[in-house]
C-alpha cells in the first residue's frame, strides 16, 4: 500500500497536550515539516517559550532550550553566536513576545540576528487562562477586560510584523493565518522562506501565525477559525512586510 | 613577568584566559572596563561579545550559550544584577555553568556608585526565586580575583551551576601587578555532554529545561542540586587566617575590607592590642567551621564584623560562632569606605 501521508520524524511521539481545535499544534506541524524538507534534522536548535507551548521541548525532536518567560529570542541570539552553524528557532506566544519580551525581540531584529522566530499572535494570554494580550483586538472580551478592550482604558493592540519591518536588521517577515487549509499551505511557504534566509545569513526572520485559542475565546474550533479570517486579519492583515534581496 | 593592571581589565583577561568564549553586558558603573575590554579582546580570540539592551537580556543570552557547552559570563553591578535574577535563577534550575561578575555599588535603588558591600545577602542567600544557591567568591585583590576567575569555569562546569565573584568599586577600579596564567587550549577542555549542538534526534535529544510539573520530580532535581551544593561545601570552602594564633579579638572581613581590616590587626598589635582576622573567601559555601574553630579557642573573647553594609555577613558569623562568643559589627554604608584607623577606633571602643 502506498504511503500517501506521513508525520514527521521532526515530531515525536508525545501526544500534543493543546486543547481540541488549537492550531498550536499545526503550527508545530508546520515547523518541523519544513525543518526535514529542507534537511537540517541534525543541526537545528529550538528555544521554547512560556506560554501554552511551554512544552514545545517534548514536541520537537532536535535538540530543545526552554527559556523564560519572553527570554527567547535573547537565548536564541546566545546560542546561534556561539554556533552559527545552527539553524536556530524560538517559537514565541504575543504575551511572551510582544508584551514582557518586547526589549527582547525589537533588539534581536535589530542587530539582524540569524534566527527565526515563529510568533504564535492568538490575541489572547492562552495558558494563565484567557487574558488580555498586546495583540487582543479592540472589543475582544478577555478575563482582564471583561467588556471587551477598550482603547481608551487598554491600549490598541500591538502589530509586530509592520513595527519590526521598520528596522533594518530583519531580513524577512511575513504575516500569515492558521485558518484554512489553503493559507496553511502558505504559512509552511513562509516558514521554509525564513529558514532558507537564515540559512544563507541574510539576517532575522519572522513567521507571524494569526492563530486560535478557542478555549479562551469561548468558541468552537470552527467559530474561531472564522474569527482568524473575519475579525483578526482586518486588523492584522497578511502579507509579507521585509524582504531583503 | 608582572604586569600592572586595574581589576575590571585583569578579571576579563583572565577570564579569555580561562577560556571564556562569549559574553554578554550591558553598560553600568563600575564595571564598564570588563564588558569595554571583552568587546575587541573575544574578537582577537575568536569570541562572542554582544553589549546586549539590557541586564535581563544579556543573561538570557548567557543562557543560551551556556546551553551550547560554550564558557560563558557576564558583568554587571547591583542594580544591574537585580536584573539579572529572574536568569539566575532559571540557569541554576536548568543546571548551566556560567560566571557572574558583580562589582558591588550602593543600594537600594539607584544608590550610589561608589563601593559596597550591601549586596551579600542577594548572592549569598538566593535573591531570585526558588531553591538555589552559587558558588560565590569574595576576593580580596586584584591577584586573588585573577586566580579565581581562572578556575571559575572549571568549578561552574564540575558543579554545574554559577559562580559569582562578588566585587566592589574599589576592586575593578585599583591597579596593581598582577601575574597572568597561561592562555588554556579551548580545544582541549572537558566536552560537555548535556550541552545542546543541533544534532540531537530521538535518545539523544538534549534538553535544556528547568520546568517539572510533577512535585517528585523537582523534588529530586532539587536534591540533586543541594547534594551538589554539599559536594561543593566539603571542596571548596575557604578562608584566610591572619594572627589568629593567640588573638582575642577576631576581626572578620571579606573582600577589599579584608585587606583593610588586615592592616588595622597590624596598627593592633603595635598597639598591644591581640587582634586576629578570618576573612571568607567564597562566600557561598561559607566557611563555618574555621569560625567554629575559633570561637571554641579559649583566649578568643569576641569577633568584630567590618561591613560595608548595615551587616549582612554577620548573619553567618553569627550563625556559625553559635552563640559561643559575641559577635559586634562595625560598618559604614552608602558608599563610604573604612581605613584602617576606622577599624582601629572602632575596636578600641570596644575593648575599653
Ligand atoms: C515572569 C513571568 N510572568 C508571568 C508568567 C505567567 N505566564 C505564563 S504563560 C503567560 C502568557 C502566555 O501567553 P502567550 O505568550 O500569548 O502564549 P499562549 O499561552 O497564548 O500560547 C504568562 C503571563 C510567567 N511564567 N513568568
Ligand atoms: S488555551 Fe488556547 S492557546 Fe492554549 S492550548 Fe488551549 S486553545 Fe491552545
Amino acid at each position: 500500500m502506498a504511503t500517501v501521508f506521513k508525520k514527521t520524524q521532526m515530531l515525536t511521539d508525545t501526544p500534543f497536550h493543546y486543547c481540541p481545535g488549537c492550531t498550536h499544534g499545526i503550527a508545530h506541524r508546520l515547523v518541523a515539516e519544513a525543518i526535514e524538507e529542507m534537511g537540517f534534522q541534525n543541526n537545528v536548535i529550538g528555544i521554547a517559550p512560556v506560554g501554552c507551548a511551554v512544552f514545545a521541548y517534548n514536541y520537537f525532536n532536535c535538540d530543545m532550550i526552554e527559556a523564560a518567560h519572553g527570554r527567547a529570542s535573547a537565548v536564541a541570539t546566545g546560542v546561534k553566536r556561539v554556533n552559527p552553524q545552527n539553524i536556530v528557532f524560538a517559537y514565541q506566544g504575543d504575551g511572551d513576545l510582544a508584551s514582557i519580551g518586547m526589549a527582547e525581540i525589537v533588539h534581536a531584529a535589530a542587530r539582524g540576528e540569524k534566527i527565526t522566530v515563529i510568533f504564535i499572535n492568538n490575541a489572547i494570554y492562552g495558558m494563565t487562562g484567557g487574558q488580555m494580550a498586546p495583540t487582543t483586538l479592540e472589543g475582544q472580551k478577555s478575563t482582564t477586560c471583561v467588556y471587551g478592550r477598550d482603547s481608551l482604558l487598554n491600549g490598541n493592540p500591538i502589530k509586530v510584523c509592520e513595527l519590526l519591518a521598520t528596522l533594518d536588521g530583519p531580513a524577512y517577515i511575513e504575516r500569515v493565518a492558521l485558518s484554512d487549509a489553503s493559507s496553511v499551505r502558505k504559512a509552511k511557504k513562509a516558514v521554509k522562506k525564513a529558514f532558507e534566509y537564515q540559512r544563507q545569513g541574510k539576517g532575522f526572520t519572522l513567521v507571524e501565525m494569526l492563530s486560535s485559542c478557542p478555549t479562551n475565546w469561548k468558541m468552537t474550533p470552527d467559530k474561531a477559525l472564522e474569527y482568524v479570517k473575519n475579525d483578526m486579519q482586518k486588523i492584522f492583515p497578511l502579507g509579507v512586510f521585509k524582504e531583503v534581496e | 613577568m608582572k604586569k600592572l593592571m586595574k581589576g575590571n581589565e585583569a578579571i576579563a583577561e583572565a577570564a579569555v584566559r580561562a577560556g571564556c568564549r562569549a559574553f554578554f553586558g550591558y553598560p553600568i558603573t563600575p564595571q564598564n572596563e570588563i564588558p569595554e575590554y571583552m568587546s575587541w579582546r573575544q574578537n582577537e580570540v575568536g569570541g562572542t561579545f554582544v553589549q546586549a539592551e539590557s541586564e535581563v537580556a544579556a543573561i538570557n543570552m548567557v543562557y543560551g550559550a551556556a546551553s551550547a557547552g560554550v564558557r560563558a559570563m557576564t558583568s554587571s553591578s547591583s542594580p544591574g544584577i537585580s536584573l539579572k535574577q529572574e536568569g539566575i535563577s532559571y540557569i541554576c534550575g536548568a543546571e548551566l555553568p556560567c560566571v557572574i561578575v558583580n562589582m558591588v555599588r550602593s543600594g537600594p535603588g539607584l544608590g550610589g556608585i561608589q563601593p559596597a558591600q550591601s549586596d551579600y545577602f542577594q548572592a549569598v542567600k538566593g535573591g531570585g526565586h526558588g531553591d538555589y544557591h552559587m558558588l560565590v567568591y569574595g576576593p580580596s585583590g586584584v591577584q586573588e580575583s585573577v586566580d579565581i576567575m581562572y578556575q571559575a569555569f572549571d568549578k561552574a562546569e564540575k558543579y554545574r551551576c554559577p559562580v559569582m565573584i562578588l566585587g566592589d568599586g574599589m576592586l575593578g577600579q585599583m591597579m596593581e601587578a598582577v601575574e597572568l596564567p597561561e592562555m588554556k587550549d579551548i580545544s582541549k577542555l572537558p566536552k560537555q555532554e548535556w550541552a545542546v549542538t543541533g544534532k540531537g534526534r530521538g535518545k539523544t535529544r538534549k534538553i535544556i529545561n528547568s520546568l517539572y510539573i510533577q512535585p517528585d520530580e523537582l523534588e529530586e532535581v532539587t536534591h540533586r542540586l543541594f547534594d551538589r551544593y554539599a559536594e561543593m561545601a566539603k571542596n571548596e570552602t575557604a578562608s584566610e587566617e591572619y594572627m589568629t594564633q593567640d588573638a582575642e579579638i577576631i576581626l572578620t572581613a571579606y573582600g577589599t575590607v579584608g585587606r583593610i581590616a588586615k592592616s588595622a590587626v597590624n596598627m593592633l598589635r603595635e598597639k598591644g592590642i591581640k587582634a586576629g582576622l578570618i576573612r571568607p573567601i567564597t562566600l557561598y559555601p561559607f566557611p563555618s567551621k574555621a569560625y567554629n574553630d575559633l570561637a571554641k579557642k579559649d583566649a578568643v573573647k569576641q569577633f568584630i564584623c567590618v561591613e560595608l553594609s548595615m551587616g549582612q555577613m554577620i548573619e553567618d558569623v553569627k550563625l556559625a560562632v553559635n552563640g559561643l562568643k559575641e559577635v559586634k559589627f562595625y560598618g559604614r554604608t552608602g558608599g563610604n569606605v573604612v581605613s584602617p584607623e576606622d577599624i582601629v577606633n572602632a575596636v578600641i571602643k570596644e575593648v575599653k
